[in-house]
């Protein structure tokens, strides 16, 4: 017997309102649904925006980073016009450094004072002195400078006895887990130990290189992960990335967090560290199937080769080995003469670099990055390494027999990606690592025969996520300012691009012309038709008003009356003229002579083609009275040039990636 | 994405001697836009992106087509035989012709305000989360668990549990603008 339906029982007119009813509330659920869509989809985009910001200024940056050792080349080949006060730098880019370090001459003179509070290692290290310093950590303890040396000294002594390729293997009981770059953020390794474990000999571990640099507890990373390399050498394992390296570190923020953080015996940490980093492993291969190395390979990578060379010399990535062939021969003799002249320890100094083969196959493995396009360019974004596509990674993969590349190097929103066809995987493990909410942070767990396993996370400081569009309002305000700075930093190069498009002076360019001038100068391949409504103003008709960009943006005048073009090429090469005063600064005082400034600045300025006045120069050093009897302190000269935004809450440059 | 960088030679040239008639740097203009937007979800830079992510190329661009009239959208872009990625060269032309002739326009903000009082008789000012949830859900072209929470954590006051939709959708506009 059918139940009878209320619709047939001749409720005919309240069926019919049913209907229009339901009709209507669809209607209206299409509407609500169809808007949400469109407005959830230009949040992810936006968000997308902001990466690409953040992705193209770094990588800008990074490219930067490597011309100065052109730089480096040219001061060394204009050696003999810089006044005698130079050995500090020749010394420290060219002549050997390598007095081999006694390690009591260091520990000896340090004493650990009874008030230290911090933890304490008992040497040989044992897993209670892991768990010992990520609890001191937790609680923001440091670490004492006679317990980092000693680890290093330690560490320094394993690593030596190890090949450039570390070889290991899995099993189905026995799964290893490869973390990416860590960049200093201490939460997201806690929260990788606690989710996954601590290393131990059933819980195997490959660091995949930059462990330092950006975040601000690289000291406290490096530590954890060298106590717990000694505590298992064989199960944890740690491969060098590009930011393993003494120059990218004064640049990149630990070099300044060391010196912050061990004001007395900082100096003696960084000397020993840059050593360690040398004889870091290049890479790891896991069950001779999988090859895990930091950046990527290139067409010509010769992992033979690789597995034979003295990793040790390659110092830094600013330091490529200086020629020696016949038709070099004058300008060698130029720079013997003048080192000997200086008593430089120089025997034997030229065998104690790479050969340029072997350089450059090092700087590929750290510095490359898989491209979809086929074949092997130049990886001009960054200005090291290349860009190799998945025929690359098919011919070298299949040269050696292996199945697999695992990298890192760049970040991803997900934390981890799959490209070429399933054969290379790119893992990295600093979440927010741009900006709280920019992406996730992965680790990938393995063994033989099974499929990788990806696990992901995001640290947050609050207790609940903020919802969507506010971390996409804050990721996306973030990536604006830095692109103004960017303008700023280039403001008469752009306003001269600007005004050779405005033949009738109307201060107003179209859309086009606008934002072929912005790639023109700044080159970062951004989406400049989509970003410009947070950069400038367009009128009713559609044409920029492209002064407007540089309205609510200046950079702050440390001296009223010093020219504005000066102001903004010091703001603009801030970052390399860190390095470089660093680097003469050889006994990291914070202090370099009137002399060496000047002189830095004359080379400085002739390399790079920058055209202001020394009298200019000169007055701006003088008149912001840094003077300390003679000497410069070149970090508060350094800081006196940042952005002011005008309508913002924070006055000074933020700039999360200086 | 590999950059062209330290060449000076223009890509593409500021305006000749003659301007093109207007239509035609509308459509230049279009093209450049619709590259842009591409561009950035061509995550291996070899001009291709998942299909999965056509929608939100299309609605960044301005476009608010519902799921029906993206699904037939997608398969005039995918190729014969779909690999399950869209190719730019079939999805440049699709999408120009989209912008050009100005369809699936985004709901004007009075229209989103009528469809939730639709859905409010009562006229309260409000709906409670599981009538959001049931409707959005259950009726028209329904959300997926994750567009659920998603709409949730912004839209839902989690003192009364309600959504109170004229205050919300204020917000979501001055948001955007």
């Amino acid at each position: 017997m059918n139940t009878p339906n209320l619709e047939d029982m001749g409720c005919g007119t309240s069926s019919a309102t049913k209907d229009k009813k339901s009709e209507k509330a669809l209607k209206a659920a299409l509407v609500i649904q169809n808007w949400y869509r469109g407005y959830s989809a230009r949040l992810k985009t936006r968000q997308r925006y902001a990466l690409t910001i953040f992705q193209s200024i770094e990588y800008a940056d990074e490219q930067g980073q490597l011309q100065l050792s052109n730089f480096f080349s040219f001061m060394l080949e204009n050696y003999t016009n810089v006044p005698e006060k130079e050995p500090g730098l020749v010394t420290r880019l060219f002549g050997s450094s390598i007095q081999d370090k006694d390690r009591q001459d260091y520990l000896g003179l340090i004493e650990i004072p009874d008030s230290y509070c911090g933890p304490r290692l008992q040497f040989p290290l044992t897993f209670t002195d892991i768990d010992l310093l990520i609890e001191a950590f937790k609680q923001q303890q440091i670490l004492h400078a006679y317990y980092v040396l000693e680890v290093l000294f330690e560490t320094k002594k394993v690593l030596q006895q190890m090949p450039n390729f570390t070889h290991t293997n899995t099993s189905p009981s026995k799964e290893i887990t490869i973390c990416g770059d860590l960049h200093g953020k201490l939460d997201d390794l806690f929260l990788i130990f606690y989710k996954n474990g601590l290393p131990s000999v059933t819980n195997p571990y490959v660091f995949n290189g930059d462990f330092v640099d950006r975040g601000k507890n690289s000291m406290e990373i490096l530590m954890i992960l060298f106590v717990s390399f000694l505590v298992y050498p064989n199960d944890l394992h740690l491969n060098r990335g590009n930011h393993e390296d003494f120059m990218m570190n004064m640049r990149y923020g630990f070099t300044k967090e060391i010196l912050h953080k061990y004001k007395l015996h900082g100096k003696k940490i960084l000397q020993i560290l840059e050593e360690v980093y040398t004889w870091l492993p290049i890479g790891t291969i896991i069950d001779n199937e999988v090859l895990v190395i930091h950046g990527g390979i290139s067409e010509s990578t010769d992992l033979n080769l690789l597995h034979r060379i003295e990793r040790n010399k390659m110092r830094s990535v600013l330091m490529p080995p200086i020629p020696m062939d016949g038709d070099r021969a004058e300008k060698k003799n130029k720079l013997g003469t003048a080192t000997v002249a200086l008593g430089i320890r120089t025997s034997g100094s030229f065998s104690e670099q790479l050969t340029k083969q072997e350089w450059e196959q090092v700087i590929d493995i750290l510095w490359s990055d898989p491209r979809g396009k086929r074949g092997c360019y130049p990886n001009t974004n960054r200005g090291g390494g290349c860009y190799f596509g998945p025929d690359i990674t098919s011919k070298i993969l299949n040269k050696y027999q292996l199945k697999m590349l695992v990298r890192s190097h760049e970040c991803k929103p997900e934390g981890y990606e799959i490209c070429h066809d399933g054969k290379v995987i790119t893992v990295f493990s600093a979440s927010n690592y741009y900006e709280e909410g920019s992406n996730r942070g992965a680790y990938i767990r393995m063994s033989s025969g099974t499929t990788p396993r990806f696990f992901q996370y995001q640290i947050t400081k609050a207790t609940c996520f903020r919802p969507l569009y506010q971390r996409v309002n804050a990721i996306e305000s973030s990536a604006i300012r830095m692109l103004k700075e960017r303008m700023i930093s280039r403001k008469t190069d752009l306003i001269r691009a600007f005004q050779l498009q405005d033949r009738n002076k109307s201060g107003k360019l179209s859309m086009g012309q606008w934002a072929f001038s912005m790639e023109n100068v700044l080159g970062l391949n951004l989406p400049w038709r989509s970003l410009s409504s947070h950069l400038v103003t367009t009128d009713k008709d559609g044409n920029i008003d492209y002064m407007s960009g540089f309205q609510d943006v200046h950079i702050q005048k440390p001296v009223k009356e010093v020219q504005s073009s000066l102001i903004e090429t010091v703001y603009r090469y801030r970052s390399d003229l860190q390095i470089i005063f660093n680097i003469i600064d050889s006994d990291h005082s914070g202090l370099i002579s009137m002399e060496e400034f000047r002189s830095m600045w004359r080379l400085f300025k002739s390399h790079y083609s920058v055209h202001i006045d020394d009298s200019q120069f000169d007055e701006l050093a003088e008149r912001m009275d840094l003077n300390k009897d003679g000497s410069i302190d070149f970090n508060e000269f350094l800081k006196a040039f940042y952005v002011v935004h005008k309508f913002d809450q924070l006055n000074k440059s933020d700039t999360k990636l200086a | 994405m590999p950059s062209s960088r330290g060449s000076l030679r223009p890509r593409d040239g500021p305006a000749s001697l003659m301007s093109p008639p207007l239509a035609e740097v509308a459509v230049a203009e279009f093209h450049k836009k619709i590259k842009e937007a591409f561009e950035v979800f061509d995550h291996e830079s070899n001009n291709t992106v998942d299909v999965r992510e056509v929608g939100t190329i299309i609605r960044s661009l301005g476009c608010c087509p519902s799921e029906g009239e993206l699904h037939d959208l997608i398969a005039e872009v995918e190729e014969e035989e779909p690999t399950g990625y869209i190719r730019f060269e079939k999805f440049l032309p699709v999408m120009t012709e989209v912008l050009l002739e100005r369809r699936y326009r985004p709901i004007p903000e009075d229209i989103l305000l009528r469809a939730f009082e639709v859905l409010d008789p009562a006229k309260r000012g409000f709906l409670s989360k599981d009538e959001l949830i049931k409707y959005m859900t259950e009726e028209g072209e329904p959300f997926s668990q994750e567009e659920m929470e998603e709409m949730l954590s912004a839209a839902i006051d989690p003192e009364s549990n309600s959504i109170h939709y004229k205050d919300y959708i204020t917000m979501m506009v001055i948001d955007e603008n």
